[in-house]
């Protein structure tokens, strides 16, 4: 079966905003794989609050790609407000969508790791556990981001393909309901 | 004692301001600046706030395992860690030499993501900056407006990106996330027909790469005062050189140089790092603080990335490079150049490099050998250094007899630039914010100075942290889905 080619609306470009939580920008990464076609791709839409711009807090957009599960308390502040500011909104990759490797921490105490890294240490000298107020609280467990809110798109991949990913957005953009065929899907 | 702006003494009167997240680099940092009423600045500190756990969670994995795990550290440089782990465990394998195919396919996509990252930091994240100037329209400061204003800059930057993309595809499998490299060699071999497929557009590449190195250069002309004084601070210099003491980013021994140039150390074998470098934590990073031994944890600190290591090594082994690298040594009139806006000068000469190694590897019949694992008497540890995109990446691992790891440290590039990032931002805040209100504009300037080291923030967050305060999260329904702990305990 063969698609239509995408139609161009002519008249208001679909707002997108992108996050890394706890990921690794690899599927940021492949979003950017799609090369040249990153030129049409931005005639039809406008970047919003993203990794690749200066605007740091969403506004209302149309639809919100999230890389990377949940490790602590500041990722679950930013999902709520992408989840309150986007239409549409989808969990980009194996983190996302089931915590990807950094879970690989949850069946750890926590105390264990962190005296691991900051005071037994290879090389560490005079160690201790950072502990300022700035520093965001961690979750004890890595968390997907559908544990918090309700996620409408599930995009897997470690990461996503960059075909994937196109073939998403552009079913998307146009109006249709998103449909990966044969080949795109991949749990690596 | 820390460096001035590092502790304001009574941070609890003055104004916070901050930058969250810092955007245009890879992954999750912010900045916090403190004020008094006269908005002269008291502290500047770049907070790292995510942790990720991967020394602790690797234990217990088997080794075969690691490469293609720590790869996850970071999705831009993935190569630097599934190569730099592979490296240490060659030694674990016993492979001391590699077989010739193998070599050269680790170093084609090494030289690969040389190229694609290189290309990312400056045409996609870095250039809006230098383009547009500091404080331009934050709407417009991306590469969508790079794309809009200047098209064929920003399209070469596309095309230089794909094409280190599609080494590293040849040589790892895939383009984020292969898993070419194991312990002892390569499992895959290049085709005739892949490296045929590579060596079609290389003139482009080529003329591209030093359009990139002509683009910085005129850059820094047409600015001269602002590229050579913005956030600079002397600092020493570390990176690995190769044994003949050429740019070598794939293999060799660590150099480090004081901030005048002179050598502190020569000759290190990647084994005896830990002899020459340590590791310093502070309460409010992540990230820790690596400094020389020899220097102390006040004085040691360092810079890593492209403009140490062009001025580390005695020569870059490839004509169009050494010629770039030249005319920045006579542009400072021999002088070690500390300047973080030269970063930029420094990475585009190197992304040359990297198209003429490229060249290189595709003209050599070896490169198609398909014998491709070595291995010899087992060893319980080894070391693996590499220079990632951002400077020195370091991996060691011990095995214990039933082939699990049982030990695990990582320092990654971004980390050794950790003080340098901090000082220059404060250096920075001094000389363009002290007594002006922080307007965006200004609070981009600090952002400018962090980006030009390429920092990768995801790479430098493999540590676990504490919990200061409590929390609850709750789904999209009201329940309970986890309660926050405080100081390591579950309440």
């Amino acid at each position: 079966m063969t698609r239509a080619a995408v139609e161009i609306p002519t008249k208001k470009k679909l707002r997108v905003a992108t996050t890394s939580l706890a990921g690794c920008f690899g599927c940021h990464m492949s979003l950017l794989d799609i090369d040249e076609r990153l030129v049409p791709l931005l005639e039809l839409v406008e970047l919003d609050a993203s990794p690749l711009t200066d605007i740091k807090h969403p506004g209302p957009c149309d639809l919100g790609l999230i890389e990377g599960g949940l490790c602590n308390a500041d990722n679950v502040r930013m999902l709520r407000v992408f989840r309150e500011q986007c239409k549409v909104l989808v969990a980009m990759g194996a983190c996302a969508i089931n915590g990807g490797l950094p879970a690989q921490r949850n069946h750890l105490d926590i105390r264990d790791c962190l005296q691991t890294v900051y005071l037994s240490g290879h090389g560490v000298e005079r160690g201790f556990i950072p502990n300022d107020p700035e520093l965001p609280l961690p979750l004890k467990q890595v968390h997907p981001l559908h544990d918090v809110v309700k996620i409408d798109y599930f995009l897997p991949g470690c990461p996503p393909s960059a075909e994937a990913i196109w073939q998403f957005l552009t079913d998307i953009i146009a109006g249709r309901t998103p449909h990966l065929g044969h080949g795109l899907i991949k749990y690596d | 004692m820390h460096s001035p702006l590092d502790t304001a003494e009574h941070p609890e009167k003055l104004r916070r301001v901050v930058i969250e997240p810092v955007s245009r680099v890879e992954g999750h940092g912010k900045v916090t600046i403190l004020l008094d009423d006269q908005r002269k600045v008291h502290q500047v500190r770049l907070h790292i706030v995510e942790f990720r756990g991967f020394e602790r969670f690797i234990q217990g994995r088997p080794y075969w395992e690691v490469p293609v795990m720590v790869q996850r550290l970071c999705g831009i440089c993935p190569v630097s860690h599934h190569l730099a782990a592979s490296k240490a465990l060659d030694a674990v394998v016993g492979a001391r030499t590699l077989t010739p195919a193998a070599e050269r396919i680790r170093r084609l996509m090494h030289y690969g993501q040389i190229l694609q990252s290189h290309a990312l930091h400056f045409y996609h994240l870095a250039s809006p900056d230098l383009l547009f100037g500091f404080d331009a329209d934050p709407r417009k400061r991306n590469v969508v407006g790079v794309l809009a204003a200047y098209p064929d800059i920003a399209r070469q930057g596309v095309l230089l990106r794909k094409y280190g993309q599609e080494c590293i595809r040849v040589t790892a499998g895939k383009r984020v996330h292969g898993t070419g490299s194991i312990p002892g060699g390569v499992n895959k071999r290049v085709t005739a027909e892949e490296r045929d497929e590579l060596r079609r557009p290389l003139s482009d590449i080529r003329a591209w790469a030093q359009a990139g190195v002509a683009l910085v250069t005129e850059l820094h002309e047409h600015n001269r005062d602002l590229y050579e004084q913005f956030g600079t601070v002397k600092s020493s210099l570390l990176s690995i050189v190769g044994r003949d003491g050429k740019l070598d980013l794939y293999d060799g021994v660590l150099r480090a140089r004081d901030a005048q140039g002179a050598i502190i150390f020569d000759g290190v074998e990647p084994k005896d790092y830990h002899v020459q470098l340590r590791e310093n934590v502070r309460s409010w990073s992540y990230m820790k603080f690596p400094f020389i031994v020899s220097r102390g944890p006040e004085e040691g600190w360092y810079k890593v990335g492209p403009l140490a290591r062009i001025q580390n090594c005695d020569a870059i082994g490839t004509p169009l490079a050494e010629a770039a690298r030249q005319e920045l040594i006579a542009d400072s009139h021999g002088a070690i150049v500390h300047a973080p806006l030269v970063f930029h000068w420094a990475r585009m000469i190197e992304l040359l490099h990297a198209v003429e190694v490229i060249e290189g590897l595709l003209a050599d019949p070896a490169l198609l050998g398909d014998e491709l694992v070595a291995s010899g008497p087992r060893a319980r540890t080894g070391v693996g250094i590499i220079e990632a995109p951002r400077g020195t990446l370091i991996h060691q691992y011990e095995v214990d007899e039933h082939d699990l790891v049982t030990m695990c440290n990582l320092i990654v590039s971004t980390t050794h630039n950790n003080q340098a990032m901090n000082e220059a931002i404060r250096q920075v805040a001094r000389q363009h914010l002290d007594g002006h209100e922080p307007t965006e504009g200004l609070l981009n300037h600090i952002e400018v100075a962090i980006r030009a080291f390429d920092p990768c923030l995801s790479c430098a967050t493999h540590a676990l942290g504490k919990m200061p305060l409590a929390v609850e999260i709750v789904d999209a329904q009201g329940a309970l889905v986890e309660r926050l702990v405080r100081d390591g305990e579950r309440l």
